[in-house]
């Protein structure tokens, strides 16, 4: 047994757990901690900001897959998390913040820099933790990382008082065993139930118009492979969330991609008209079933998750599976191997349906030459990457057509704030997912009011040198805003016009990036060419695009897929009400 | 599956079922533990009628009993998501099952002249309470029971004028006896 300062024991501790990267900012109650790292062979980014170190630690953890760790000091450091804390919870994002508390004497007394942490994060993480005891350390910080990363993952927060990281103990780091056996409520492990599995297998054998309704959850269990074979051996379209987005191939003939609010027509369509839907590590959020009453009417409903307490939530659901996703999905392809049957045969009138719904509205916008479009910003970002870089997304307009226009293919490619809708996410989530996965062309589609929200981290990227791509959809709007003003709100544009802003370009450059701009639809393929051939510094890309383009289709909220807006009428406005049956 | 529509389509609703539950959690007896449970209850616009809370026979278990009015699709969601908070061990409905229900109360009531004394005494018998403390013009009275008792015991001293009042809300563990298909029911 070693004896050691508690801040050396929080260090041993994380490299027990392999933590190789640490985003965050120091202050007085988590200095002994940074002390303590200066010597520890991690990589610690300084961020300018803690709201994006957490970001950024998310981003490295969706795009690796491994638990992301943030730092931040007392008060106001750790209330600076709480976005980011609640964003990674929102959409089961593992990640560990450790957060430097005032010393155990002070706390309860409004001390300096004092903010009751655990409090104020409880309903925002998966669990969390104030240290009382420096003999619980090393346990609580496993403890942290099992939670995070297991079940269903989510953040775990750790508030450690200053005197306990100055506070010398001998320590032993617990087993593995040790950890398990500490939480004995905790049951991550869940196998999914067998009759419930072989009731699937006879639901889908049955079903005459089944669509497969996939989210988040098949890509936090990497389970796309299993997702693949289930829906080419069952000839079963996919239509994916905004989070389930590179979990199936959109690619692939059977792709229906996003159905939801601004799903396609013939996602939603099939949604609509379908006599069975299996959820797949998704969780019916009013994002995407807009009216509850009349989302997919006439469907059974088979729905796969890890959490129980997503089932039968927001919709009564006809069988039930908990367990992990990959693991039910592997029993479920052998049950329906079991038994011969003519999958081709079975599916022939239903996929032809689904073929006419797509050639009659497929995902379209007007092209222009005179100014650049949104979409077409996509498209190139598309082409130009080959389809294989990693795009994170802020939140708005720009996000949906990051979502609609580039076209995913594998797991953990599109990162975005599905769930909370944090504008800010992007720039640093795709800092965090350079760091992770600096082999792939890292791309992050951002507004120009989610961008101005964590624009500080430039100098981060600049500082550490990590290559990433920012594409500035720029409208000079609050965009999104700005259309549900134009639809339901008479066109009444309050507070969202972005009428002054920096001089991308020279902000880039002021921070030691590479600032690009294009105004017309001629310069954005030069403009990206250029950006990519740049490779040890940030770049910055101001994409000047119409400023009224809208986002469509759409189903407004609360509405039935019913009453999808579809397409752009004359002055770019949505006409139709589109009655779909 | 044509293009028409002919009449709005509703996906069929399960009836609501609202009845009273009593939900009993084991949890770690962890400091913050309580309220995570009722942050959970906030957080989410559940309504307690009644959370009584205390350490078990096992020092670091605690037990806690919850009582809420709702419909069987909130009250399944409910213990779901206590379910899922790490540090409980153990959640049961045992409204449905064969279970035994306290509550204590203590209840300061004006007792007046002679004759409401009395009367107060007649009742304190019936419904085997105890008088804890007496002053000039007030009885404390102590009375255990299941939730209707103790209604209908609060609802009889109303009239006489109730000073103050103090519940332990609803205490609930299921019986063993029912286990067994012989042993006697003893209430
Ligand atoms: C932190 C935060 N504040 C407010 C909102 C509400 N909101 C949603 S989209 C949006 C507009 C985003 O503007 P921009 O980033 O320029 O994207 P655009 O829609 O123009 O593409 C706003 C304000 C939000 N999602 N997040
Ligand atoms: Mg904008």
């Amino acid at each position: 047994m070693a004896v050691k300062r508690g801040a050396d024991i929080i260090v041993d501790v994380l490299l027990a757990e392999g933590v190789d990267t640490i985003f965050g900012l120091p202050g007085g109650a988590i200095m002994e901690v940074y002390d303590a790292l200066f010597d520890a062979p991690f990589r610690n980014i300084l961020t300018r900001h803690e709201q994006a170190a957490a970001h950024m630690a998310d981003g490295y953890a969706r795009a690796s897959g491994k638990v992301g760790v943030v730092m931040a000091t007392s008060g106001p450091g750790a209330t600076n998390l709480v976005t980011g804390l609640a964003t990674a919870f929102m959409d089961s994002v593992p990640l560990v913040a450790i957060t430097g508390q005032v010393p155990r004497h002070y706390i309860g007394t409004d001390a300096f820099q004092e903010a009751d942490v655990v409090g104020i994060t409880r309903p925002i993480t998966k669990h969390n933790f104030l240290v009382t005891d420096i003999k619980d350390l090393p346990l609580i910080i496993r403890q942290a990382f099992y939670i995070a990363r297991t079940g269903r993952p989510g953040p775990v927060l750790i508030d450690v008082p200053k005197d306990i990281t100055q506070q010398k103990s001998d320590y032993r780091i617990p087993t593995d065993d040790e950890v398990e056996k500490s939480l004995p409520g905790y049951k991550p492990h869940v196998e999914g139930n067998y009759v419930q599995i072989k009731k699937a297998a006879e639901f889908i054998r049955k079903a005459k118009r089944p669509v497969l309704y996939v989210g988040g959850g098949v890509i936090i269990s990497g389970a796309s492979e299993e997702l693949k074979e289930l829906a080419e051996l069952t000839k079963i379209p996919v239509t994916t969330t905004n989070m389930g987005k590179g979990a199936f191939p959109e690619t692939h003939p059977l792709a229906l991609h996003m159905l939801g609010m601004h799903g396609t027509y013939y996602a939603n369509m099939a949604v609509y008209n379908a006599d069975l839907l299996i959820a797949v590590g998704a969780r019916f959020d009013d994002r995407v079933t807009g009216k509850i009453q009349e989302f997919a009417p006439e469907a059974k409903i088979i729905h796969i998750d890890i959490d129980p307490a997503s089932i039968s939530k927001n919709i009564t659901v006809d069988v039930p599976i908990v367990g992990d996703v990959k693991n039910v999905l592997k029993k479920l392809i052998k049950e329906l191997k079991k038994k011969p049957f003519e999958w081709e045969k079975a599916r022939e009138a239903w996929l032809k349906q689904i073929e006419k719904w797509k050639n009659e509205h497929p995902l379209t916008y007007e092209k222009s030459d005179k100014v650049i479009k949104p979409q077409y910003v996509i498209e190139e970002v598309y082409n130009i990457t080959k389809g294989d870089a990693i795009i994170t997304a802020g939140v708005g307009q720009h996000q949906m057509w990051a979502a609609m226009f580039y076209k995913y293919s594998f797991p953990r490619q599109f990162l975005n704030s599905g769930g909370l809708g944090t504008m800010g996410y992007g720039f640093p989530a795709a800092v965090g997912a350079k760091i992770a996965r600096p082999e792939k062309e890292v791309i992050a589609i951002e507004g120009d009011g989610s961008f101005i929200m964590n624009i500080q981290d430039i100098a981060t990227a600049v500082q550490y040198r990590i290559p990433v791509k920012v594409v500035i959809i720029n409208n000079e709007f609050l965009g999104m805003v700005r259309q549900w003003q134009e639809f339901f709100y008479d066109s009444r544009y309050a507070s969202v016009c972005l009428s002054v802003q920096p001089d991308f370009v020279k902000l880039a450059e002021s921070f030691g990036a590479v600032g690009l701009r294009a105004k017309k639809p001629k310069e954005v393929r030069p403009v990206l060419e250029e950006a990519m051939s740049i490779n040890d510094r940030p770049v910055i890309i101001d994409m000047v695009v119409d400023r009224e383009e809208n986002v469509l289709p759409m189903v407004p909220a609360g509405k039935s897929y019913r009453e999808m807006l579809l397409s752009p009428g004359e002055k770019g406005k949505a006409e139709t009400m589109y009655l779909v049956g | 599956m044509e293009q028409e529509i002919k009449t709005v389509k509703l996906r069929p609703e399960p009836p609501k079922r609202i009845g009273r539950h009593i939900i009993v959690v084991r949890v770690q007896h962890n400091f913050g533990v309580l309220t995570r449970i009722t942050n959970l209850f906030a957080s989410r616009g559940y309504n307690i009628e009644s959370l009584t809370v205390g350490v078990t026979h096992e020092p670091n278990i605690a037990r806690i009993t919850i009582v809420v009015k709702g419909d069987e699709r909130v009250i399944e969601q409910i213990i779901k998501q206590l379910r899922k908070l790490i540090e409980t061990l153990r959640v049961r409905d045992i409204t449905t099952i064969p279970h035994i229900e306290r509550e204590l109360v203590l209840i300061k009531v004006h007792t007046g002249d002679e004759k409401a004394r009395d009367e107060i005494m007649r009742l304190v018998n019936i419904f085997r309470a105890k008088i804890v403390d007496v002053s000039i013009d007030t009885y404390t009275i102590e009375v255990t029971g299941d939730t209707n008792k103790i209604e209908a015991f609060i609802d009889l001293l109303r009239p006489f004028g109730i000073k103050d009042l103090a519940r332990t809300g609803t205490l609930a563990i299921s019986r063993e006896s029912a286990k067994y298909k012989y042993a006697k029911q003893i209430e």
